[in-house]
């Protein structure tokens, strides 16, 4: 039970329970929709951006704790980055989840994110994790296509 | 032959008289043995892929430490004993599912490779534009895409015999999809997802009574219930030999022979043929015909031990032990607070999907896995299924006969525990 609740952490828990942004967003400019057909976790996250800043964003969708949880922490976490900065951050997720990062406190810009650092103990769980910031990319990259982790 | 069959002949399975010994069958099974993090394998996931027993993995070995050869071609001794051993398997598999001839046993890669086969050499040369295929609500994607590939070849359309919220074909609906354009049917014997074992006696009436031939899908049945080709009247059949605690890679594909004399090859290559020239080149006869290049020699043989070891306990005695465990399983799952079992068909064979309230089954999955639990979690291969349930996905534990009650307890334990993180 330790083990798992590395994992499952109460953060990420508070986060499937209650998503955050969880709605759609009225008159979004960007908008991208993300699938894994390994478990069918849907989500579709919705954009404003102000100039080069994530003015707004939200999320909609099916998913497992992690995913779910995962979109819910990114759409509190990006809000009012830029769009480089965002695209950091999703590369030092990226690392971390895939156990690249050895200890969080080599990358203190993740801050809460640091709480999905058990997901590198559960390879098959990796694309549950970054699906949303996958579609995430997609919708800054205004793509047409919906983005498959497969 | 000598080694092959010395060695199946040898080993029956420790099951095998007075009454059913699930813990002496278990030492049958080398994998059953080992904890995973920590605890002790409880697995349940025989739908996806079953255990293979010691008497499969000896006689694959003793086939490659004395036998190996390539079939039907060499005047060498073990070419000889390879050809006997490979074509004994194939008289094995016919009594297994007490076709009529050996000839009717085609070697394919699993069903899936059994269903692509029947669409693309029945389907391509048997159908033509405007024609239906029948298949139900509860198919494997292997058998619905094979046809959707064909109905875009020749312009067919796909029916879907619908199911109730049990999970039950609706037979009067059948009834009405079968019409003159309908010109093949297909159906699952046994559903991988909810268990449902279908009245396929009765579809295959109602299709033969209007000339309309079927294939079953029996990668699910073949394991766990007594198949015999012949009383069902089936037209063609299919099973997955990884499915049947023999090896992945190998499958077989039942046909009636009068069918498969018409229907032209499936692939090219040697083996198939009788003789090529540039211009021409003549056919070989079924089962050959249909068995292009150098066939897997290994797993037919795996496969042919397989069958052997399940003969010993008898499928009858299997089927009565899992039918028990099932109720039993059924009963302590039902009973979990907040569970929901998807599939609950009058007549059910050894799966139990089931979805747990706010929990989604992916997360069930990881946390049985760390308590040693194996199941699956997800669409198995079914997503047309998950949307008319309106579940995006399902836990399922799949059982064998090497399962117990007490691994069943564990599974039960394990969702506890589940409940408990996530409420
Ligand atoms: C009902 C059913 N049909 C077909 C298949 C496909 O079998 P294979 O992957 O061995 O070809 C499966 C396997 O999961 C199945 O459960």
């Amino acid at each position: 039970m330790s083990d798992l609740r590395e994992l499952y952490q109460e953060i990420i828990l508070d986060h499937y329970k209650r998503p955050r942004n969880f709605r759609k967003l009225e008159g979004a400019k960007g908008e991208a929709e993300g699938y894994n057909p390994l478990c069918g976790d849907k989500v579709t996250v919705y954009l404003e951006l102000e100039d080069d800043r994530v003015r707004d964003i939200s999320f909609q969708g099916s998913g497992c704790a992690i995913s779910t949880a995962s979109a819910s922490v990114m759409t509190e976490y990006v809000k009012g980055k830029t769009r480089a900065q965002a695209e950091a951050l999703f590369e030092r997720f990226h690392d971390l989840v895939t156990g690249k990062l050895q200890t969080t406190p080599d990358a203190p810009e993740l801050g809460k994110l640091a709480v999905f650092s058990g997901v590198s103990e559960y390879p098959v769980r990796v694309k549950c994790a970054t699906l949303a910031w996958h579609t995430l990319r997609a919708a800054l990259e205004g793509g047409e296509e919906a983005i498959s982790t497969e | 032959m000598r080694v092959v069959n010395e060695l199946t002949a040898t080993q029956t399975p420790r099951g095998s008289h007075g009454t059913f010994d699930v813990e002496r069958i278990r030492e049958d099974f080398p994998v059953l043995k080992q904890q995973v993090h920590g605890k002790p394998l409880v697995y349940l996931d025989n739908a996806a892929t079953s255990q293979k027993p010691q008497v499969v993995i000896d006689t694959i070995t003793q086939y490659y430490l004395t036998v190996n050869s390539n079939v039907h071609r060499g005047v060498h001794f073990l070419s000889e004993q390879a050809t006997q051993a490979y074509e004994g398997a194939r008289d094995k598999v016919r009594r297994f599912l007490n076709a009529p001839h050996t000839r009717e046993i085609i070697f394919v890669r699993g069903s899936t490779e059994g269903i692509n086969l029947v669409a693309q050499s029945y389907g391509r040369t048997f159908l033509k534009e405007g024609d239906e295929i029948i298949i139900s609500a509860m198919e494997h994607h292997s058998n619905i895409v094979p046809w959707q590939i064909l109905c875009e070849q020749i312009g067919a359309r796909l029916r879907v015999i619908p199911i109730n919220d049990n999970g039950e074909v609706l037979l009067d609906e059948y009834k009405k999809l079968l019409g003159e354009r309908t010109k093949l049917v297909s159906v699952v014997h046994v559903s991988n997802v909810l268990g449902t074992i279908n009245p396929v006696k009765p579809i295959i009436e109602m299709a033969h009574s209007r000339g309309v031939p079927v294939l079953l899908d029996g990668a699910q049945a073949a394991p766990h219930l007594p198949v015999d080709v012949q009383d069902l009247d089936c037209d063609f059949y299919v099973f997955s030999g990884h499915k049947l605690f023999g090896p992945t890679g190998i499958g077989v594909l039942y046909g009636k022979a009068h069918l498969l004399e018409t229907m032209p090859p499936y692939q090219g290559g040697g083996d198939m043929i009788r003789a090529v020239t540039f211009e021409k080149t003549l056919y070989n006869v079924p089962p050959y015909k249909f068995e292009a290049g150098t066939p897997h020699i290994e797993g037919v043989i795996g496969l042919g031990a397989a069958i052997d070891y399940l003969s010993g306990i008898e499928l009858e005695r299997i089927a009565a032990y899992e039918r028990e465990l099932l109720v039993y399983a059924t009963e302590v799952l039902s009973s979990i607070p907040g569970l929901r079992m998807i599939g609950t068909a009058k007549e059910k064979a050894s799966v139990l999907s089931f979805v747990l309230d706010h929990v989604h089954a992916h997360d069930i999955g990881t946390i049985l896995d760390q308590e040693g639990v194996a199941i699956r979690a997800g669409h198995h291969c079914a997503m047309p299924l998950m949307q008319r349930f309106g579940v995006p996905a399902t836990a399922r534990a799949s059982l064998a006969f090497y399962n117990t009650r007490t691994e069943i307890g564990m599974l039960v334990r394990a969702i506890y525990k589940v409940k408990e993180l996530f409420d």
